[in-house]
């Protein structure tokens, strides 16, 4: 597998620095934490901001509840450990808080299989799906650095849930800064009318790899960002369908249930075409360094660059 | 400071009673044993203990009452309506479509309910946020959390006693209506839960046990010894009976979740001393 950029960082980096930010802007922020937080990078909001950052142990259910508590109080509150420990507390974010729709942001770091060694039981594979289940909740999967500080601070401002996945392994920067993100909205990388590859979180890079493959071989495909996950932006997908008539879905997520099935959904009601999906098969991980589980999933440029051949021998 | 409602408890019990039955008999579903067995605890806590202002829900130095075992809403929609958040009438839309008075609480339906609960374990974690944001902000109020026994088989209650006790907070009380009755059975056919007074303690609570809860001289006194404990989280562990006022209700495991008939509203009516 080739990359075409420089490692540069993991996206679970953004979240200490940028609280911190928003404090110092003024943002009314209180953290949650349940034993993770030098991982996720909470700590690092801890040490400026001690008396805003509670410590909750390795609990995350009381972790949940008590964001939804402090929420009440006025913060807004951060919410921080892995993806599937924040799983272990699925009804904790229903009940306390998607149901009376209250100001708690879940970060979820080590999202997907590219958490690697710790193997299956560590590996993320549903978490979109569980909170794209939940009402209320805005789900977002940034694809580097600069969109994560986006999506954090677009929800620090925004009142009500939100999720946010980030990344334990290094991604290259895509964006030069935040300024591009909107809940709500896709981003186009690249322009093209022969398919659509519309990615979230690391595999967008690989998108972009896939289509520049692609290109070499007479296929301009566009590449749609699709960070926020919930609300979808079903305009430039519907425009995708119509102008380029075949679509694949990349994620590092089981593909049942993440947001290759929100699309083809969506589409299926409005403007049926031809998809194919990337994502994790039917199958748990298992250990292995984070490249070698992208590659065992099929989660690698020259998997989307299959897909995208076998969508367009498909399409009409 | 908020002046008391002239309601006295003795008063507010046997209404809010009155209300419950009334409540589960015409939806022909409701928690009536677990709203009977906490009703004293309520009256107690909303005429004696509690700073609220009926008229201003939102205040925001309001005492906090956290109704945990969520399924005894009847109790908690009869009290504030005689408190006077709601009008007595509205109770008899409970559980009906288009209701503010869903069957299980729904946090701000009506003002007055400070939480979402009906899922088991949550209450004690979302008074916790609520004392850590009061104390970050300086204010000066309790948070109250009304639990049940069988609620005390959900490991959420021991991740937040655990870390109450480990904030060492005070003026946040739990309160748990040790009624010896869950939704299947008696506790002790269910789960060993005793000695819970120990297991607080353990955890670092401040503990009574072994309180009448249907004595209300009891109830008062213990509540208020709770309210002015300081330097760490108190619980009161209150013996009550489940059904309470009503023989046929009285420690009833059948009454857990279910409604009387037209002869068993009649015969419930009577004992508890309605009209007509």
């Amino acid at each position: 597998m080739t990359m075409t950029a420089p490692a540069s960082a993991a996206t679970r980096e953004a979240l200490g620095p940028t609280l911190i930010r928003l404090v110092q802007q003024g943002v009314d922020i209180a953290v949650v934490d349940a034993d993770l937080g030098k991982s996720t990078t909470a700590q690092k909001f801890r040490a400026e901001h001690p008396e805003r950052f509670f410590e909750l142990g390795a609990a995350e259910q009381n972790m949940m509840s008590v964001a939804a508590g402090l929420s009440t109080m006025g913060f807004t509150v951060f919410a921080s450990t892995f993806a599937v420990f924040a799983e272990h507390a699925f009804d904790q974010l229903r009940m306390s808080i998607a149901q009376p729709n209250l100001n708690v942001k879940v970060v979820v770091s080590h999202g997907g299989v590219s958490v690697g060694e710790d193997g299956a039981s560590a590996q993320s594979v549903e978490d979109i799906a569980l909170f794209s289940s939940l009402l209320n909740f805005r789900v977002l999967v940034p694809a580097d650095l600069a969109e994560t500080v986006a999506c954090l601070e677009t929800a620090a401002r925004t009142p009500g849930p939100f999720m946010i996945r980030t990344g334990r392994s290094k991604v290259s920067a895509i964006y030069p800064d935040s300024s591009h993100f909107e809940v709500g909205k896709a981003h186009q990388l690249r322009a093209g009318s022969a398919v659509t590859i519309i990615a979230i979180g690391l595999m967008v890079e690989r998108a972009l790899a896939a289509a520049t493959t692609l290109a070499s071989e007479g296929i301009e495909a566009r590449v749609l960002n699709m960070a926020s996950v919930r609300p979808l932006d079903t305009e430039a997908l519907e425009a995708a369908a119509r102008e380029t008539g075949a679509i694949v879905v990349a994620e590092e997520h089981l593909v049942h249930s993440g947001l290759g099935a929100m699309c083809a959904q969506h589409l299926a009601m409005r403007q049926p075409v031809p998809m194919e999906f990337v994502g994790v098969p039917n199958r748990y991980g298992e250990s292995g360094t984070s490249d070698e589980l992208l590659e065992i999933m099929g989660l690698t440029p020259e998997g989307i660059v299959e897909a995208t051949k076998r969508v367009l021998a498909r399409k009409a | 400071m908020v002046t008391h409602t002239q309601l006295d408890p003795l008063t507010l019990s046997e209404r809010v009673r009155r209300h419950v039955v009334t409540m589960v008999y015409e939806a022909q579903s409701g928690h009536i044993g677990g709203s009977l067995s906490a009703t004293d605890i309520m009256s107690v806590l909303y005429t004696r203990i509690m700073r609220v202002d009926p008229q201003r829900p939102d205040w925001p130095d309001r005492d906090r009452f956290i109704l945990s075992k969520g399924h005894c809403t009847p109790v908690q929609y009869a009290t504030l309506a005689e408190m006077g958040y709601i009008p007595v009438e509205e109770l008899r839309t409970f559980r009906k479509k288009g209701t503010r008075l869903q069957g299980h609480s729904v946090l701000g339906k009506p003002p007055g309910v400070e939480n979402s609960a009906g899922a088991l374990g949550m209450g004690l974690s979302f008074g916790l946020g609520i004392a850590l944001g009061r104390d970050f902000r300086g204010q000066d109020f309790h948070v109250y959390v009304l639990m049940g026994d069988g609620e005390q088989n959900e490991g959420q209650v021991w991740e937040a006693a655990m870390a109450v006790a480990n904030y060492n907070l005070d003026r946040i009380v739990a309160i748990i209506d040790r009624n010896h009755i869950q939704n299947d059975d008696f506790t002790a056919n269910q789960m060993a839960i005793d000695p819970i007074d120990e297991k607080y303690r353990a955890f670092g609570w401040t503990v009574r046990s072994g309180i009448d809860g249907h004595d209300l001289r009891a109830v008062e006194e213990a509540l208020t010894w709770a309210r002015d404990h300081r330097g760490g989280p108190a619980c009161v562990v209150f013996e009550t009976v489940k059904g309470k006022g009503v023989s046929i209700f009285e420690n009833n495991p059948g009454f857990h979740g279910a409604a009387p008939n037209a002869d068993q509203y009649a015969l419930a009516m009577r004992e508890l001393g309605a009209e007509g």
